[in-house]
């Protein structure tokens, strides 16, 4: 069979494994190696892509809610748009959400996700309070961070390597409001675009969309969105209705010209230096889910997302010589998203630590690998990091170089025999 | 918040528990009947977590058909629409020389149904109201060497279904006959199923919804099955005979 991850690249045959219980899944285990979980096909590159996928969506059953804690028990498979779907009504919202709500449960702990708050509350394993999962030797763990702290460590932003997550209790937000009250500022530079992002710090919601195509002296113009829940008691909240792209777009169809035209608009269609809006949850946390393919805009070949994270005292130098050598390199990005971070926590490949990080999408071409071959060389110039959920191409000496746990999370699976039962393309890759 | 119950039949298989989901979603409370009932405890919880409904769990077996009339009578509220999902594809080779396999396909497919279905048809047309869906299968369409005893069981039951639509169209009782063709289910998880016209359980129900709301009759899913089957439908018998499809 032939899934997909979101970049659409790169595209392999694997064997995918159903499985109705756990006994099942335990003889899977026992007879195949090199498998990998597979959620909802967002993670952009290769990690969850091998010659062996097991298939997770199914498991998509709510276990518990227990309404004086907001704690939800969920399976693995059951993806933060029903948790949304059933319970913003309710009152209640996650804690921590990424750009996209189609993930499931079991990939959002694999890639300890963030989101525009992380610079207030930190990673999606920071809500989790514990999670079942099923080891190579087909044992199921109850991990808490005080009962296994290294079973969490490893799979809390371990990609899918340690084992098979099958349920997860986490903890819920409560929220008085479906609408968020946004203030959207616009920046000249990237020096302002700095100031902006402490001055508003204290806002719990933030992220900035950057014109990366933007020179000299604009380099680095943004459009940065803060926000906060309002408190208006409309908990009123309904699907919206998604777009569908139906077929793949022609790969010239995304070309340097519409992405120029694309980034200028963008820019532009916001006049004031400092506008508010009342925007709900879709429009502000989610805007691309909107268009439900919209991976397929940048045609068969597929696309690439770079995103990387700089230690905050050293942002500043390296985005500027990044965002030059991008501007140079001609290769626009159709989105560009710039983020304030806080604190490391301490899980072995966590991507987030406090700083800045840059997302930017690519159509894949020889000629972008090489760009980001460029980029990886100033990345690591500034003590920075990639995010694997994004990857698909970073090099094993880059990739080391950026996460100095990393030997503690190879040997930890090689002691526990995860090494040879769970990889995926990216893990052989980058050798973890 | 309504206060209407839909009773499942089957209601373990892959296709019920996405009906079952898609009717809480819209309000309604369930009655599910099944014969393994331990399964059904965990898709009960997890529909009263996703939705604020009743959902009551009910032993129900399809071959004793000696208490049907009492499994109806125990439900504690009588249902406004009834949905039969059950099906037992069975082995035709097995079917071809163990009778007592045939029977089971027939008497899973047809007999059975149409035991609890009288039953619960008679209490509708009384109470001039109410909505009956049976799944059936676009194997009943045609006989094919392949499973043709299931499919006859199935073509039984489509045409018992518009049969039954007929008499109770003037007691204002809507029956609706549905023919998925693939689904990818615990039921064909063996077989290497053409992904385009393979249609998973979750969008089986949303038509299935959707068509009953509408009040339509037929429902082929995925659609294009409808035009499959008319094809194979029309061709001769001289030359279908000859064929392995």
């Amino acid at each position: 069979m032939n899934l997909l991850s979101w970049g659409m690249y790169p595209k392999i045959n694997s064997k995918v494994f159903d499985f109705y219980n756990e006994e099942e899944l335990r003889l899977i285990i026992e007879k195949y190696n090199k498998l990998i979980p597979y959620g909802n096909g967002r993670s952009y590159g290769d990690s969850a892509l091998s010659e062996n996928i097991i298939y997770m969506k199914k498991h998509n059953y709510f276990l518990n809610f227990d309404e004086n804690r907001g704690i939800l028990h969920v399976e693995a498979g059951v993806l933060l748009s029903e948790i949304l779907e059933y319970f913003v009504s309710r009152g209640w919202f996650l804690e921590v959400t990424p750009g996209t709500k189609l993930i499931t449960i079991g990939g959002a702990i694999a890639s300890d996700v963030h989101g525009k708050n992380h610079h207030k509350v930190g990673c999606f394993s920071e809500f989790v309070e514990e999670f079942r999962i099923m080891l190579p030797d087909g044992e199921i763990i109850n991990c808490t961070k005080e009962s296994y702290p290294d079973l969490w460590k490893a799979t809390c932003g371990g990609m899918g390597l340690t084992g098979v997550i099958l349920d997860a209790k986490i903890k819920l937000k409560r929220i008085n409001s479906k609408n968020i009250n946004q203030i959207t500022i616009k920046t000249k530079n990237l020096r302002e675009t700095f100031e902006a992002f402490e001055k508003y710090k204290d806002y719990p919601y933030s992220v900035a969309w950057i014109d990366c195509l933007a020179k000299k002296e604009n380099i680095g113009r943004c459009l940065l969105m803060v926000g906060d829940f309002a408190d208006d008691g409309d908990l009123l909240y309904k699907e919206p209705k998604k777009l569908n792209i139906p077929f793949t777009f022609p790969s010239f169809s995304l070309n340097s010209l519409s992405v120029r035209a694309f980034n200028y608009l963008y820019y532009n269609r916001i006049k004031d230096e400092i506008t508010q809006q009342k925007v709900d949850i879709d429009t502000f946390f989610y805007p691309l889910d909107a268009i439900y393919n919209w991976n397929r805009i940048y045609g068969k070949n597929g696309f690439t997302q770079y995103q990387f994270i700089l230690p905050k005292e050293k942002s500043y130098d390296g985005l500027e010589e990044i965002l030059m050598e991008i501007s140079k390199s001609g290769e626009g990005s159709f989105l560009a998203v710039l983020k304030l971070y806080g604190k490391e926590n301490e899980n072995w490949l966590s991507f987030p630590l406090e700083g800045y990080s840059l997302a930017l999408d690519f159509k894949i071409s020889n000629k972008v690998f090489e760009l980001l071959n460029k980029l990886d060389k100033i990345v690591l110039k500034y003590g920075g990091r990639i995010y694997l959920t994004k990857d698909v191409r970073v090099s094993k000496e880059v990739f080391e170089k950026g996460y100095p746990n990393i030997d503690k999370f190879r040997r930890f699976r090689k002691e526990n025999g995860m090494d040879i039962k769970f990889n995926s393309l990216q893990s052989r890759r980058v050798q973890i | 918040m309504r206060d209407e119950y839909v009773l499942i039949l089957g209601a373990n298989s892959d296709i019920a528990i996405e009906i079952a989901r898609e009717y809480a979603k819209n309000g309604y409370n369930l009655y599910l009947a099944s014969r393994n009932i331990n399964n059904l405890k965990k898709i009960t919880k997890d529909i009263e977590i996703r939705n604020k409904v009743k959902v009551e769990i009910f032993k129900f077996d399809v071959l004793d058909f000696e208490q049907h009339e009492n499994f109806y009578n125990s439900l504690p509220k009588k249902p406004i629409g009834v949905i039969s999902a059950i099906g037992y594809l069975g082995e035709q080779k097995k079917a071809e020389k163990d009778f007592k396999e045939c029977k089971k396909i027939i008497d899973t497919n047809y007999t059975g149904i149409v035991s609890i279905l009288n039953i619960i048809a008679n209490d509708f047309e009384k109470r001039k109201k109410g909505f009956i869906i049976g799944i059936s299968s676009v194997a009943g369409d045609r006989g094919r060497k392949s499973n043709y005893i299931y499919g006859s069981a199935k073509s039984g039951f489509t045409t018992y279904l518009s049969g039954l639509r007929n008499r109770l169209f003037n007691s204002n009782v809507h029956v609706l006959t549905v023919k998925p063709g693939f689904v990818a289910t615990k039921m064909t998880k063996d077989l290497e199923l053409p992904k385009n016209l393979t249609a998973l359980p979750e969008e089986v129900a949303k038509d299935i919804f959707r068509a009953q709301q509408k009040g339509k009759d037929i429902l082929y899913t995925k659609w294009i099955w409808k035009w499959i089957m008319c094809v194979i439908i029309h061709i001769p018998e001289k030359i279908f005979k000859r064929l392995s499809i």
